[in-house]
């Protein structure tokens, strides 16, 4: 091995001066609890079951998210509604309704199946348990709070108002 | 012998016993958040405020760690390896100088444990008996990875040792004596950095090779060797091999500064004896920040290049800086 040339070892000291201005920067870190970044529009995180503005669950039971699932995560159980005990407009709604967490790959096909823009992934993703049982979600988990002028369901209802079980819908905007 | 001069010797001696575990601790800590910074990250800040009870969370976690014997290892050297490894690193600080003397109660206390005449030598022996420590644990813990770590670190340690020591000479030289304290003191006018900069430079690359500090990592190469010689070791073994390294970092750093930084002198100020010791202490800190800084910034050398640097470059260099620092000693008379 030859003697290093001058040009070689200057290269170390420009090394050195490198790291060295590098240590004047602000740092990189976000720190993370106290601080968190934003995600992006379509983020795929936690799923929620949305409601309509007057307290009604979008949620009409009809499995199509079960059925699209690749990873088997979700259990729809359905029953039937009235205009008495009223849960979602149309004949049915989702009675029992669980997704597994630990099974779930947010792929996002479930948001894709449903005719109604029930369930949606938003942007939780803080996902931590340390419990089994507690990866599994039920409805009352996943479902989002009462709108302010909305009520809880099951709600009594005038009869034959709500009697279409797919909403009108829009083109998504994000 | 007065009883009173064992006692002096025992508090001091507890004293830097205690400096050496701390340190050990916090040059940890400060290691990590000055690479932090380099990387343009904070670091650890969690525990405590600046993150100053992190060493304490990491002792602690070590110390819970299960301890683990292999099977098929040599079970007394597996658990001798460490303590052999950590021992010379403390006893290393017997005859290295904090300051002149300070007057306490009366009475007048020199702030090193020993002016040995022959320190320099003390230093250079005791820092050799530290790679019997990492060959036998390579060795005893009857792992491939373990054993050639072990087998690097002596080959390593065995060529760097030789600039390491030959580049003490020119200080000693300079200075007539291989007494610490006298090579001190003989720094008062102008540091032995200045005439003995090639000196310096090879010190700090040899020591870095001695101390096993990247660039010169070797033994314990993560990418090639896992963990190396200590790949094995858990818990609190683990930790006194960690604690040896880190010691003898400081070491390296106390020795620079004696050697080539007028310990604890300023040039041409007469400071007071009692921050003597603070002032070595801030020399050590930046000398410590030079290794870091090193770390931070090389990759790990080729393992045949390292042979060839240590026998080829640094050690003919070494030499060199010798004759010419003994001619010019010889003209000027």
């Amino acid at each position: 091995m030859a003697f290093p040339e001058r040009a070689r070892v200057q290269e170390l000291f420009k090394g050195l001066w490198i790291t060295f201005k590098s240590m004047f920067e602000k740092p990189v870190t976000i720190q993370y609890p106290e601080v968190k970044r934003p995600v992006t529009p379509r983020f795929r995180g936690r799923h929620v079951l949305n409601r309509f503005e007057n307290g009604l669950e979008k949620c009409i039971g009809c499995s199509l998210c079960a059925a699209a699932c690749p990873a088997d995560a979700i259990f729809v159980e359905s029953a039937e509604n009235s205009d008495d005990e009223r849960f979602s407009p149309g004949e049915r709604y989702a009675s029992t309704y669980e997704i597994n967490m630990l099974r779930c790959i947010f792929c996002g096909y479930c948001e894709d199946a449903c005719p109604t823009e029930a369930i949606t992934l938003e942007d939780n993703y803080e996902l931590s348990f340390t419990n089994r049982y507690d990866a599994i979600y039920t409805k009352e988990r996943l479902l989002v709070s009462v709108p302010q002028n909305g009520k809880p369901t099951p709600q009594e209802v005038e009869p034959g108002k709500f009697d279409r079980s797919v909403p009108v819908m829009e083109d998504p905007t994000d | 012998m007065e009883p009173a001069l064992i006692i002096e010797w025992v508090i001091k001696s507890a004293i830097l016993l205690l400096f050496g575990v701390t340190g050990f601790a916090y040059l940890t800590l400060y290691e990590r958040r000055a690479l932090a910074r380099i990387q343009v990250r904070i670091g650890p800040n969690r525990a405590g405020p600046f993150g100053i009870l992190q060493p304490v969370a990491d002792g602690i976690k070590l110390i819970f760690n299960q301890e683990l014997i292999p099977a098929t290892a040599d079970k007394v050297l597996f658990v001798l390896a460490p303590i052999i490894t950590v021992l010379p690193a403390l006893i290393i600080w017997a005859v290295i100088p904090w300051g002149r003397q300070v007057i306490i109660g009366g009475r007048e206390i020199n702030l090193y444990l020993s002016n040995a005449n022959v320190g320099v030598l003390y230093l250079t022996a005791v820092a050799s008996i530290a790679v019997y420590g990492i060959v036998i644990a390579g060795w005893s813990s009857n792992n491939k990875y373990a054993l050639l770590g072990g087998l690097r670190s002596s080959a390593q340690m065995v060529s760097y040792e030789l600039a390491l020591g030959i580049s003490f000479i020119g200080p000693i030289m300079l200075a007539g004596s291989m007494s610490l304290v006298d090579i001190v003191e003989a720094q008062s006018k102008v540091w032995y950095i200045v005439p003995q900069f090639l000196a310096f430079l090879i010190f700090m690359m040899a020591g870095l090779a001695e101390i096993n500090r990247a660039p010169f990592d070797m033994p314990e190469a993560e990418q090639e060797l896992t963990a190396g010689y200590h790949a094995e070791y858990s818990g609190m073994k683990f930790a006194l091999f960690f604690m040896a390294e880190y010691i003898k970092m400081i070491a390296i750093a106390a020795i620079g500064v004696t050697l080539f930084l007028g310990g604890y002198r300023i040039p041409f100020i007469d400071i007071p004896p009692a921050i003597e010791p603070l002032v070595f202490f801030i020399k050590i800190l930046i000398l410590l920040f030079v290794i870091i800084w090193v770390r931070a910034t090389f990759p790990r050398f080729r393992y045949d290049r390292l042979m060839a640097f240590g026998w080829k470059i640094l050690l003919p260099l070494s030499l060199a800086n010798v004759f010419i620092t003994a001619v010019i000693l010889v003209f000027r008379g």
